[in-house]
């Protein structure tokens, strides 16, 4: 009976007001087909519910917790058991860090730095647990990695300079 | 070569996808960057691997095909550079799933990675493991990320702790390698490395009952402590959320100590007074506090139970249910219906807010609190959440009504002992309502009012008032229509009159007024139609004064296109007209409908229901396409008390035919005590068939009309009975002979003087075909006003004793007749006469009055599988057809 009480998030969806993913996140087993059926019919379903609906969506025997932030609706897919107050606290939590990182985020910089949402969310949650709850550590790390990933650029771009003027 | 300068960037391709206003140029976009990401993966493009990675999973996220990448990822998690190793491993958990076999080839560079000098890439290998990681994997990779728990940086010990619970949950066996350096994690004082470890250990808690007793012994305290620290925590701008400190480690600690408490009497005891302070000391103004709050009152219910908490915690979710945030109202309603089987005392005293909660704007949580209302309702509050359950039923959203019609439905039925409350409540639910509630529910409601017999006055008065206010529900007007048409006498008289009642005056008129109505009304259905008919039939014997104008009513449906109404109109027209001396005996009172049998029924009928739509009023009104429905007994003309039969059949049979045939054709001795109108039946059958006894029990009407005619026609003088066949050749046209068989019948037994002029339609019945094997009867009749044709019913007995299948009947005319032949009741004929194929066909003789029909026939069947054939040519016709 204890394989009923696994309490963990299944998956994360951005979507856009108009249906659009910004971002997809899955911590459990669903295949490219399921997924795509899963993003289509929850899509549906959320952006269809009226406003003044709680957050709260059963949907397939698990619970949808979202929360619309601007012109993107942030989802997440948890247990039938869980803490949905807490899953609403864990989007906000995201949103902030977002926040932070990008300065007042917007829908635009996650289209065009969607890969960067997708790092930072795998600083807070792993393996639909929460890893980190320091926004300041969340993002001294994500700047950690920038800092490398500047570093190997320089390095390429001052390798690809050597060789250009020793081949000149 | 700089790889940041080539042809399109990640970002050119976004803004060129963006600034597409079709779909079909979104497609023309993505198919042409796809064509360039393969042409560069086939020329193994080194430097572009990264970007083009990066832009697959754009076009992924956009919902397009990016399988052919997928061997990119791998090449990138191989490669040497962080930032390609970031990409892959971010396009392996986005373009993959753990079901797919490449993955199994990934297994080896985690593991290189799960070792690596760089901690950012151990990182990124504990993160994609983590999250995709299969059993294999998990396996495979156990031992480095058990060593990675005990990594110098907390950053990669919290990834690990995840990454282990990963592995716990997919591999059981490994958990016990993993309870020591597990519990080493709740010492630990870094916040992100706490938490995991915290949810490892909650995760091994519930995998392994060793290591929840390990735990248990060894870290209850300690985790009592840090929450009790966390609690009591000055402010720490860091891990503030909305002024309390790391809400998120406060659930999971409370979340673990749960799984502790449960079934463990010390331990609980141990959590008590921590558990109390987060219960009593949480600031409930900010979402964030309720959450924790919400966790407590889990853990609360969910640990032993020590006296005053329990009732603290379901005080909380009282309070939660009047909080102006929806979404706390509705974890709070969530958590009373799992706190109801723990203390349903505690949980009743906020019966009130609850019913409150049924009035919410917000549905879901409506609908939880009708649930948890449900749940609540008992012998001493039934009749105070019904009244307020049936005063909001006036002004609830339409969308709710149906559950709520329902729920109360199921409440009122439940708790049905008191008749009198019982009917009220109905019929408040019918006149609010009545298009919602369902079939077996007023099939029910008619079964208690039948019962009732000190309230059938009460009752009929009370149907006919809601009549005149709410006509538009459908369930209303029924249940009114035929209470009236079996009590329409005590409405009048104000029989039974209760002392709460209102006297009423209502003429015979208005009774029938009610009723014509309900037959008129636009919005009424087949099923109202027919219960209508139904109803002044009744009435037509009820109130004798009223006869007249009752027929010219039903008369007016002769002509309906609806057959059942056509038929029916007819039938009782001929009743009221013809047959004044045996209607009341017709139309005598039901007796009281059997309520044991009924719930029986209806529980046996509930699985197929399930199967079929239980649309309204599908199927034909009296009951033929239900025959479970209790509506067949409403039509019943003459139910006796004889018990149901038990056979389905025999069930069947007596639904059909709406008088209990099968009682008859088993048994005609007089032995069996029936009423009136069962004798009359009974004489009817043992003169229209003697040798009907005989026969074995009949198996469905059309063959009990078959038995009556050819018998009866080589006996006795054959004008009525005939008459008899000739009608039920059109009843069986409609598939639908029952009630009108019974007519006929009648119509039959009487020696009206109409049957002279019957009689010119009228013709005997011949045996058209006999050898040795088999038998072929014809009945005739004709349509008045139309001699040219004729309707034959051909009936095919076997005189064998092996059965007959595959059975086809073949009819050829001359020229100067035309034939059309229906489709046959059947193609397999059983031995010795057990049964009979018919089949119906209209010969239409252009020289009528000249030529007599003459017919050559072919009969083809098999026996065991063998061929056989008959034919011959019938010239016995009666002369005038």
């Amino acid at each position: 009976n204890n394989n009923s009480f696994w309490l963990q998030i299944h998956f994360v969806l951005l979507i856009s007001r108009q249906g659009k993913v910004r971002l997809t996140k899955w911590y459990s087993p669903y295949s490219q087909k399921e997924r795509s059926k899963v993003i289509r019919e929850l899509s549906g379903v959320i952006i269809s519910r009226a406003p003044k609906l709680c957050n709260f969506v059963e949907w397939r025997g698990f619970k949808v917790v979202y929360k619309r932030y601007a012109s993107l609706y942030f989802c997440i897919c948890n247990d039938q058991e869980d803490n949905e107050l807490e899953t609403l606290a864990i989007i906000h939590h995201y949103v902030e860090t977002l926040d932070r990182y990008f300065g007042s985020v917007c829908e635009l910089d996650l289209i065009f730095n969607f890969h960067k949402a997708y790092f930072i969310l795998d600083e807070i949650l792993l393996a639909g647990a929460m890893q980190e709850t320091s926004k300041r550590t969340t993002l001294r790390l994500i700047g950690a990695q920038e800092d490398l990933v500047e570093a190997a650029k320089e390095e390429a771009s001052s390798l690809s300079n050597i060789i250009a003027q020793a081949t000149k | 070569m700089n790889p940041f300068s080539s042809p399109t960037r990640l970002r050119d391709m976004i803004r060129a996808i963006r600034a597409c206003k079709t779909a079909a140029e979104e497609r023309a976009v993505v198919r042409k960057e796809c064509a360039a990401i393969r042409a560069s993966i086939n020329e193994n493009d080194q430097d572009y691997m990264h970007r083009n990675l990066a832009k697959l999973m754009f076009i992924h996220m956009l919902g397009y095909p990016t399988h052919f990448g997928q061997m990119e990822c791998l090449k990138l998690i191989a490669s040497p550079g962080f930032p390609e190793k970031r990409m892959g491993y971010l396009g392996l958990m986005l373009l993959l799933d753990e079901r797919q076999e490449v993955l199994m080839l990934v297994t080896n560079s985690l593991k290189q990675d799960l070792n690596h000098t760089n901690q950012y890439i151990v990182g990124l290998a504990l993160c994609a493991l983590g999250n995709i990681c299969s059993a294999e994997m998990a396996r495979d990779l156990a031992p480095e990320v058990e060593r990675l728990l005990h990594f110098r940086d907390p950053n990669i010990r919290k990834k690990a702790a995840l990454c282990s619970a990963r592995i716990v949950r997919k591999v059981p066996d490994l958990a016990e390698n993993f309870v020591n350096p597990a519990t080493a994690l709740l010492r630990e004082k870094h916040h992100g490395v706490l938490i995991t470890g915290v949810q490892l250990c909650t995760e091994l808690c519930k995998i392994s009952s060793e290591a929840l007793e390990h735990v248990r012994k060894k870290c209850t305290e300690g985790l009592v402590r840090t929450l009790k620290d966390l609690a009591n925590s000055p402010y720490s701008p860091e891990y503030d959320v909305s002024g309390f400190t790391d809400p998120f480690l406060h659930i999971r600690l409370l979340r673990l100590l749960r799984v502790l408490g449960e079934g463990d009497a010390d331990a609980s005891d141990s959590m008590n007074d921590i558990l109390a302070q987060v219960a009593t000391k949480i600031e409930t103004n900010k979402i964030i506090g309720n959450a924790i709050l919400y966790e407590c009152v889990q853990t609360i219910m969910s640990v032993e139970d020590n006296g005053g908490l329990r009732v603290l915690a379901i005080n909380i979710l009282g309070r939660f249910l009047l909080h102006q945030d929806n979404n706390i109202r509705y974890v709070g309603l969530n958590m009373l219906m799992k706190a109801v089987t723990a203390d349903a005392q505690a949980v009743q005293r906020h019966r009130a807010t609850i019913l409150e909660r049924i009035k919410d704007s917000d549905a879901s949580i409506r609908k939880r609190a009708l649930e948890l209302v449900c749940i609540l309702v008992n012998e001493t509050n039934v009749k105070a959440l019904t009244k307020e359950l049936v005063d909001y039923l006036e002004v609830s959203d339409p969308d709710f009504r149906e559950d709520l019609t329902a729920k109360i439905c199921s409440i009122v039925s439940k708790f049905s002992a008191e008749k009198i409350w019982y009917i009220d409540q109905m019929l408040k639910v019918l006149s609010e309502a009545g298009n919602f509630v369902k079939d077996e529910i007023w099939h029910a409601l008619i079964v208690a009012i039948s019962n009732a017999s000190e309230l059938h006055g009460y009752t009929v008065r009370a149907l006919y008032k809601a009549f005149q206010m709410s006509a538009e529900q459908e369930t209303l007007v029924r249940v009114a229509v035929w209470c009236i048409g079996e009590y329409g006498d005590i409405l009048i008289n104000n029989v039974g009159m209760l002392d709460i009642e209102d006297p009423l005056t209502v003429t015979e008129s208005d009774v029938v007024d009610v009723v014509e109505i309900a037959l008129k009304r636009h919005a009424s259905d087949l099923t109202t139609k027919s219960m209508a008919l139904v109803a002044l039939l009744k009435l037509s014997a009820r109130l004798p004064s009223c006869s007249e104008r009752i027929r010219e009513i039903i008369v007016q449906y002769k002509g309906n296109l609806v057959l059942e109404l056509q038929q029916r109109s007819i039938e009782f027209n001929l009743i009221i007209a013809k047959h004044q001396n045996i209607r009341p005996t017709l139309v005598e009172r039901m007796p009281a409908l059997d309520e044991v049998t009924f719930i029986a029924r209806r529980a046996r009928s509930l699985p197929d229901a399930a199967l079929t739509p239980t649309g309204p009023s599908v199927g034909l009104p009296n009951g033929v396409a239900r025959p479970e429905a209790p509506i067949v007994d409403l039509l019943d003309i003459n139910s006796d008390d004889a018990p149901v039969p038990s056979s389905s059949g025999g069930d069947l049979l007596q639904d059909l035919l709406g008088v209990d045939l099968s009682l008859a054709s088993q048994k005609s001795d007089a032995s069996q005590p029936s009423k009136n109108g069962t004798d009359v039946l009974l004489d009817l059958l043992s003169i229209g068939s003697p040798s009907a006894p005989t026969e074995s029990p009949t198996q469905s009407n059309s063959s009990t009309i078959n038995i009556l005619s050819p018998k009866a026609s080589k006996k006795v003088p054959l004008s009525p009975l005939d008459d008899l066949s000739s009608l039920s050749l059109s009843s069986k046209a409609t598939s639908n002979a029952g009630a009108a068989t019974t007519m006929d019948l009648l119509d039959g037994f009487a020696p009206s003087p109409s049957t002279e002029e019957n009689n010119k339609l009228v013709y005997p019945s011949i045996t058209a075909f006999e050898s040795s094997s088999l038998r072929l009867v014809f009945n005739f009749s004709k349509q008045p006003g139309n001699p040219q044709t004729t309707n034959i019913q051909a009936t095919f007995r076997n005189l064998t004793s092996n059965v007959y299948t595959d059975f086809v009947f073949q009819a050829a005319v001359p020229k100067f007749l035309q034939l059309h032949l229906d489709p046959a009741s059947g193609n397999t004929l059983p031995a010795s006469g057990n049964g009979s194929i018919t089949q119906n066909m209209k010969v239409t003789n252009s020289l009528h009055g000249k030529k007599s029909l003459v017919m050559r026939i072919k009969i083809a069947y098999k026996i065991n599988g063998k061929d056989s054939h008959e034919e011959g040519q019938i010239n016995n016709f009666p002369r005038d057809l």
